[in-house]
């Protein structure tokens, strides 16, 4: 079998003090490379059509990250994240059309709200694992947007109500190419912040629970507390997108918070690549486009798409960023190791 | 350090653990051996907080942790690896080893998103004590591999290294050679009596008597769940019971 190169060869104690074993440079790259997407794309873009495709992808790809620190790093599946979305895009349609709040506190409020939500929720569901906590959690999901749908009075019901724009200061966002900023910032936002905590102890106390709760606790990390506290990160996260893609739309109906909805996140984490950023953006990309693309395809979009997850799943199991990330990572390391040898 | 006083553990009807009382003084090696089945185990377990017990008290530097929760334990001092390795595969090697260092470290999920200053540098000096002591316990050959590509043997040091990276007052290996060739047996034993020379108390479970005998300061026998005999390597060596206990287990079970 495969020798590994190491085990014969034990390093000198030099080479550990290098600046060998953190995240390092990668990082930089790869946020350099969104940064320059985000800030060039629009050339490229030609009408407000493709800037509302492209605002679509980044909601769906800081979503997908929220459910990614959840799902992806600390293991705990959910199958009802859209719900927090809605809670939160309902928070400030309730709060700015009925009540007359300024956006932004509605948006923080609203916020604050599912945050309580989840923590409660969480401290019951969380002591589920496996189908049990998916069950739980597609549960919670399509009670929300029922309760969302049922509200006639506060939500419009099943027809959706209106939401007015996002202003602050007196300034008002208007068209799809001053809200492309807003999104396109907030997600290399979300990519710093996310990529932080994953690097940090906290992200490590999260991915080694997630790799054996048994461990971790011996370790000293509260399993149970850090399981909590990931999820109320998420889902706050979901509930301020939530927020201002209700002021982007303009318009909101319960199905943004559906188990469609819901379904559509775990995908874009799973197809994209469990526990890695990048893999999200890439599933909203996927997930952004294809619609659009297999819309001629009339009756067999839905086919072509369902195909297309099929095929991907089988040939790049683990998702398709880090299955492709390992493959050139293992061509480079067999160029390599034959010189070694 | 350690007392264990009428400790107790049913599941259903099976006595695991029944009424064992022992005391582990400071800085010694305590080995704890039995038969298959004699609830080693479930005393290391009990003792760790991932079992309660049914009854009997666990006392550690003066203070009751009968039933407290693994972290908490942890943050007294204490620390363990398992028989069955626990560990984190989607984790490169070395970072197993900082999770055992969790609680040196700020965890705020908050300082981790912010960056909090000193953060990047605390946890850059604790990677390079996490390189060092896998070098110490012999497997600073996996120091950039991942943990899903090591081979079993250096598994078991890096659990070993992942649990003396909190800093423990007290160190338990459950079975750290099980599983191992001769040669790799020997160089645990050389590691447990490296690790008692510098001071720490360490409690094994192990099969292999030729390491117990060699490393440990004191021995107690389970049998059934039951205290068998307690004392040095020599009086157990020469206990009628022990040797009774050993030899005929395999007459005794037919």
């Amino acid at each position: 079998m495969t020798h590994h190169p190491d085990q014969s060869l034990p390093r000198s104690r030099q080479s550990i003090s290098g600046p060998i074993l953190g995240p390092g440079s990668r990082r930089v790259v790869g946020l350099a490379a969104l940064a320059a997407v985000v800030a060039l794309l629009p050339l490229l873009l030609p009408n407000a059509f493709y800037f509302d495709v492209a605002i679509r992808i980044a909601i769906l790809a800081v979503n997908g990250i929220a459910l990614n620190l959840l799902m992806g790093y600390t293991g705990q599946i959910s199958l009802g994240h859209a719900g927090f979305f809605g809670l939160g895009a309902y928070g400030s349609a309730v709060l700015t059309t009925h009540f007359g709040w300024a956006p932004l506190p509605a948006l923080l409020a609203a916020a604050g709200l599912t945050a309580v939500i989840a923590w409660g929720v969480a401290r019951v569901i969380l002591r589920l694992r496996g189908h049990y906590l998916a069950m739980a959690t597609l549960g919670l999901g399509i009670i929300i947007s029922i309760v969302l749908g049922n509200e006639a009075a506060w939500t419009g019901g099943p027809d959706g109500m209106p939401v007015d724009g996002f202003s602050l200061f007196g300034l008002t966002l208007s068209g799809e190419r001053q809200w492309y900023w807003v999104f396109g910032g907030l997600l290399i936002a979300t990519v710093i912040l996310a990529q932080n905590l994953i690097d940090s102890p906290a992200g490590r106390a999260l991915q080694a629970l997630h790799g054996s709760e048994t461990a971790a606790s011996v370790a000293g990390i509260d399993v149970g507390r850090r399981k909590i506290a990931v999820f109320v990160l998420s889902a706050t996260v979901s509930a301020m997108l939530g927020s201002l893609s209700a002021h982007y739309s303009g318009y909101i109906n319960p199905g943004i918070a559906g188990f469609l909805q819901s379904v559509e996140l775990v995908i874009i984490v799973v197809l994209g690549g469990m526990a890695s950023i990048y893999g999200s953006i890439f599933g909203a990309v996927v997930m952004g486009l294809l619609p659009q693309i297999l819309a001629g395809y009339e009756g067999w979009d839905s086919v072509l798409f369902g195909v297309i997850l099929v095929v991907t799943m089988i040939f790049l199991p683990r998702g398709v960023v880090p299955s492709l990330a390992t493959r050139l990572r293992s061509a480079g390391v067999t160029g390599k190791g034959g010189a070694a040898c | 350090m350690l007392t264990v006083a009428n400790l107790s553990k049913r599941f259903g009807g099976v006595h695991a653990v029944q009424d064992v009382s022992f005391t582990i003084p400071r800085g010694c090696v305590y080995s704890v051996i039995g038969p298959n089945g004699a609830g080693k185990t479930t005393l290391f377990n009990l003792i760790s907080g991932l079992y309660t017990p049914t009854s009997g008290s666990i006392g550690f530097e003066g203070q009751e942790i009968g039933g407290a929760a693994p972290d908490q334990l942890a943050r007294r001092g204490m620390s363990r690896t398992f028989q069955n390795l626990q560990i984190c595969r989607n984790l490169s090697a070395i970072d197993n080893v900082m999770v055992g260092a969790h609680l040196t470290l700020n965890s705020s999920m908050v300082a981790g998103m912010l960056r909090w200053p000193g953060l990047s540098r605390a946890d850059r000096a604790c990677r390079e004590r996490a390189a060092a002591l896998m070098e110490r316990v012999g497997c600073g050959a996996f120091i950039r591999a991942d943990a899903a590509a090591m081979p079993y043997g250096a598994l078991k040091r890096l659990e070993i290294a992942r649990a003396l990276a909190s800093e423990p007052k007290i160190l338990f290996l459950d079975e750290p050679a099980a599983g191992l060739n001769h040669t790799e047996t020997h160089g645990i034993q050389t590691l447990v009596a490296d690790l008692a020379r510098s001071g720490l108390t360490v409690v094994v479970v192990e099969h292999d008597m030729k390491l117990v005998m060699s490393v440990s300061d004191r021995i107690l026998v389970l049998n059934y769940g039951r205290r068998l005999a307690e004392g040095t390597p020599s009086e157990i060596r020469e206990n009628p019971e022990v040797i009774a206990a050993y030899l005929g287990a395999d007459a005794e079970e037919d």
